[in-house]
Formats: C-alpha cells, sequence, structure tokens
C-alpha cells in the first residue's frame, strides 16, 4: 500500500502545478523510499534507470536540421504554400494531416510524423497561415488553439493508427502480457479489433475540427 | 558495429554546445542556470555508461535542482530577421522541404536496410537498436542536405539547435525523467500492488459495469503512471483476465485490443505522457501548460465512451 504514495505525489505536484521535473524526481525518491530501498538506493535506482532511458532523449538530434530549416524561412514557405491554396482551411489542413498520420502509422510507419519533425516547422505554420488568411485579425487566444490542436492531431493520428499495423510494440506487448496469463491471442486478430475504434477516432476528431472551420468562419464574417 | 552510444556521443555534442553558446551569450541574463542544465545533461549523455548508479541519480538531482531554483528558461531571439526569412524562403521555394521530409524517408530506408548489413560477419548494427540508430543516420543525412543546399555558416546547426533547446527547456529532459520513474515503479511493485486492490475492489457480475471499471480504470492507470504500455498488465490481470474473461467469458483478444486502446485516451489526457502533451507545449511556445490536453480531453472521453459499448457489445457471446 505504501508503495503508492509515489502516485499521490505525482497528482498532489501536477494539481498545484509545480515544476513537472521536480515532481516526478519527488514520487520517484518516496516511492524507492516507501518501498524500502533507503535513500542511496533509491537514488542509485533512479539514476540507473535514467541513464538506461537516455535512448528517449534521441528524438532532440533533428534539432539542428530543423532549426537551419527554419532559420532559411522553412515555416515561412510552409505558411505561404497553404494560403495559396483557397479550399484548405485550417480544420481541413489538420483533417489531412489526421489522415495522413492515422494511415501511415496503420502501416508501421510511425516515424512520418513526430512534434519536433512534423508539427513545428510544418504543420502548426500551415494551419495558422490557413486561419490568418481567412479571419483578419486573428486573436492570439485562437492562433493558440490551432496550435494546441495542431500537436493533437498528431497525437491521435498515431495513437489510433498504429495498433493496426501487426508488430508495433503494443501489440506485441497485449499478446507478450496474455501469454504469461496462458492466453493465446493472434496479432492479426487483434490489429482487426482495433479497426472500429480507429475509425471513430477519426470520425469524432474529424467532426470537432471541421467545427472549428466553422467557428473561425462565423468570427471572419464578423462579430456577432 | 554502430549501437545507440554513438548516438549519446551526438547528443552529448549537442546539449555540450548549447551550454558553451549559453555561458558565452552575455544578453542571456539565465546565461549561467542554463548552461548548467545543458551542461550536466551532457555528463549523462558522454559519461552516463560509465559512472556509478549513484553518481547518475546525483545528477539528476543537480538538474532538478537547476530548474527549480533558477527556473533557467529565457529562448534566446532569432538568428534570422522576418524580413531574410520570407526573402529565404521565396529563393529556395519548395525546396526548404527536401531536408525535412528526407528525416522521415531516411528512416524508413535505413530501417529496412541497415538491420542486414554484415561487415566480416558481424552485424552493422544490434536488431534491437535499429529504429534509433535508423533515427540518428537520417537526422545526419538530412543535416548534410540542408549544409549543402542552404551553406549557412558552419556554426549555425549548433546555434539553431542550442536556440531551440532553449525555448524547449527543462521540457526536453521530461520524458527521460518519467521513463526512469516508470522503471522505479515497477521496481517497487506499484503495479502488483493496484492489480491486487482492484481485484478485491471491483466487484464482479453486471457486465457493463465490468467493461467500464476495465476501460476507465485503463484510461486512469494510464494518466497515473504517464504509458498505457505500464497500465495494461496491470489492469488486465487485475480485472480484465479475472472478470471479463474468466468470469464472463469475454473474447480475449477483443477485450485486450480495446483495453490497451482505452488505455490511449488516457494518455492523450495525461501530464505524465510528456513526450505526447508538454514537449509540444514548449514546442510550440504555448503559455499554458495544459494547452494540448485540453484539446484533446474532448476527443479522449468520447472515444473512451466508445471504446466501453465497443467492448460491451463485441465481446461478450449472447
Amino acid at each position: 500500500m505504501l508503495v503508492l504514495s509515489g502516485l499521490l505525489v505525482v497528482v498532489l505536484g501536477f494539481a498545484l502545478r509545480l515544476n513537472p521535473l521536480l515532481v516526478v524526481t519527488a514520487a520517484g525518491i518516496v516511492t524507492g523510499l516507501a518501498g524500502g530501498l533507503g535513500l542511496v538506493k533509491t537514488l542509485a535506482t533512479l539514476g540507473h534507470a535514467f541513464t538506461e532511458s537516455r535512448y528517449v532523449a534521441i528524438v532532440w538530434l533533428v534539432l539542428p536540421v530543423i532549426g537551419l530549416l527554419e532559420r532559411a524561412g522553412l515555416r515561412e514557405r510552409a505558411r505561404e504554400l497553404v494560403t495559396g491554396i483557397r479550399a484548405a482551411t485550417a480544420g481541413r489542413v489538420l483533417l489531412a494531416y489526421l489522415a495522413l498520420r492515422q494511415a501511415t502509422a496503420a502501416l508501421g510507419l510511425v516515424s512520418l510524423g513526430g512534434h519536433p519533425q512534423m508539427v513545428r516547422p510544418l504543420i502548426a505554420p500551415m494551419a495558422e497561415g490557413a486561419a490568418e488568411r481567412d479571419v483578419p485579425g486573428l486573436d492570439d487566444t485562437t492562433r493558440q488553439e490551432i496550435r494546441a490542436h495542431a500537436a493533437a492531431v498528431d497525437n491521435i493520428g498515431v495513437f489510433f493508427g498504429e495498433d493496426i499495423f501487426i508488430a508495433i510494440g503494443s501489440i506485441l506487448l497485449i499478446k507478450g502480457v496474455m501469454e504469461q496469463a496462458g492466453i493465446t491471442v493472434l496479432p492479426t486478430r487483434l490489429a482487426i479489433w482495433a479497426i472500429p475504434t480507429a475509425i471513430a477516432a477519426f470520425v469524432i476528431h474529424g467532426a470537432r475540427l471541421l467545427r472549428l472551420d466553422r467557428r473561425l468562419l462565423r468570427r471572419a464574417v464578423g462579430p456577432s | 558495429m554502430i549501437t545507440v552510444e554513438f548516438l549519446y556521443r551526438l547528443m552529448g555534442i549537442l546539449t555540450g554546445a548549447a551550454a558553451v553558446i549559453n555561458l558565452r551569450d552575455r544578453a542571456n541574463p539565465t546565461r549561467v542556470a542554463n548552461a548548467l542544465f545543458w551542461g550536466l545533461w551532457t555528463i549523462s549523455f558522454l559519461a552516463g555508461t560509465w559512472l556509478p548508479d549513484l553518481a547518475n541519480g546525483v545528477l539528476i538531482l543537480a538538474m532538478v535542482a537547476v530548474v527549480t531554483l533558477r527556473g533557467g528558461k529565457a529562448s534566446s531571439g532569432e538568428s534570422t530577421t522576418r524580413a531574410e526569412r520570407f526573402e529565404s524562403a521565396k529563393r529556395f521555394g519548395n525546396r526548404l522541404f527536401l531536408p525535412a521530409l528526407a528525416i522521415p524517408a531516411f528512416t524508413l530506408l535505413a530501417n529496412a536496410t541497415i538491420g542486414r548489413i554484415t561487415l566480416g560477419g558481424i552485424p552493422l548494427v544490434d536488431a534491437k537498436e535499429v529504429t534509433l540508430v535508423s533515427l540518428g543516420i537520417a537526422t545526419v543525412l538530412a543535416l548534410v542536405i540542408a549544409m549543402l543546399m542552404l551553406r549557412p555558416p558552419l556554426a549555425a546547426p549548433l546555434g539553431e539547435a542550442r536556440r531551440l533547446l532553449d525555448s524547449v527547456g527543462w521540457a526536453a529532459m521530461l520524458p527521460q525523467l518519467l521513463a526512469a520513474l516508470g522503471a522505479v515503479f515497477a521496481a517497487a511493485g506499484v503495479g502488483t500492488v493496484v492489480s491486487t486492490l482492484a481485484a478485491r475492489w471491483i466487484p464482479g457480475g453486471a457486465p457493463l459495469l465490468s467493461v467500464s471499471a476495465y476501460t476507465i480504470g485503463m484510461a486512469l492507470l494510464t494518466m497515473l503512471m504517464g504509458n498505457a504500455f505500464a497500465a495494461f498488465p496491470v489492469m488486465t490481470l487485475g480485472i480484465g483476465i479475472p472478470l471479463l474473461i474468466n468470469g464472463l467469458h469475454g473474447s480475449p483478444t477483443i477485450i485486450a485490443a480495446i483495453g490497451m486502446l482505452s488505455g490511449f485516451c488516457g494518455t492523450l489526457m495525461t501530464p505524465m505522457a510528456a513526450n505526447f502533451n508538454i514537449v509540444p507545449v514548449a514546442l510550440l511556445e504555448l503559455p499554458d501548460r495544459y494547452a494540448v490536453i485540453r484539446v484533446q480531453v474532448p476527443t479522449a472521453l468520447m472515444l473512451l465512451a466508445v471504446n466501453t459499448l465497443l467492448m460491451y457489445t463485441l465481446a461478450f457471446p449472447r
């Protein structure tokens, strides 16, 4: 029971809006102490796990290229490209990316996307550029909401696309856990049963994106 | 043989450069704090493998202390003006997309090929590390293309990387720290305790109730642990298998598949899934730390309801 105190630290820390690094480190130390590891052993466990998890940070290796391209006007170009296409509204740009991200993830191509390499330099400026064209004097709150939507589309697309691919980590994990409990499940069947949710995700989120468009357009017509 | 250790060296160069450039930037009021933070992370990348575990743990404490005490986040300005970027965008046109799209293209290509290459009988890359090494190779190749095409000053890539790292700030390190927390949770047996509690407190019987307990439980535990992968074994062994599969004779395949996807609904709603929900907030320079989560919550809740109904109607014999 006591080892759950780490989870309590997480909930309280985030609710109080403390710095996440502080919250997570505190949760780790509290959990280790509650588990009877002692301070030194806890720190060592945390340090070992942190070092073993350095691969998580590898995504940042794209920053020099992305930064270089931004310096040369990549975001401006992405914005311009979309502004030239009248039919490309903010919502539709995001909807198209949702479809692309979901479809490619379903084929196992999960690396075709991501926030540092796709959303920041390309998708967010495109959606923002389209909204700027359609809504003169776009306010900051709406601009930020569109950016947040650009990040969300990347997440939703990959989460509810990848499980249709049979060799993805989560499918293999499911198979492993079930096998340990003596139940055999086939990856191909698991992948098939991910399809209904994938369709629902596209319909639900797609509808929300089109509603975002209607809201933007209403604002463009004039204050009511 | 190319290993992830090689990629850690590259990361060390990146964060090391960010530290040095910050230290020399007298215009930045938090230059020392920034330099300390990136410098400490550099030690982890370059020497983490050889340092004792305790030293690595102390390294974390030092980084957290720097962030907590000094804030240490001030993005340095853009290196080119808006007008210069428009000018450059006009000159290069759509060719600018080339290096950006080269990253995923080369990643896929490398992913499909490097696993098969052997040099004198020794594989070029460890099979477990193919995905990571592919991404590393792809970014280096894309950088070469961008350098040849744009011909910027030689120091520009590191300067730009520093600008972006500073604007992301501490959030850059959060996903790695969370992965470490997950390992500590596992070592302390958090999952086993939750699983036992769930099995004891959730009553069997009414199908819709049991299904909801499983799907909502998956989402909630994922929110707490930040990761559906960590929540899945716990909830499936605690509720899914005893109540839904053994008790109500549901289809294991459908229950497991939709159970995992219910966890993903939780991932959309938690700051603990930092690489998906907090890092983009920093990357897109949004003032509200929970901006991305806010946008995702309606979709996540509707989808969780859909998952619950799907499992209830599809998984059980009538």
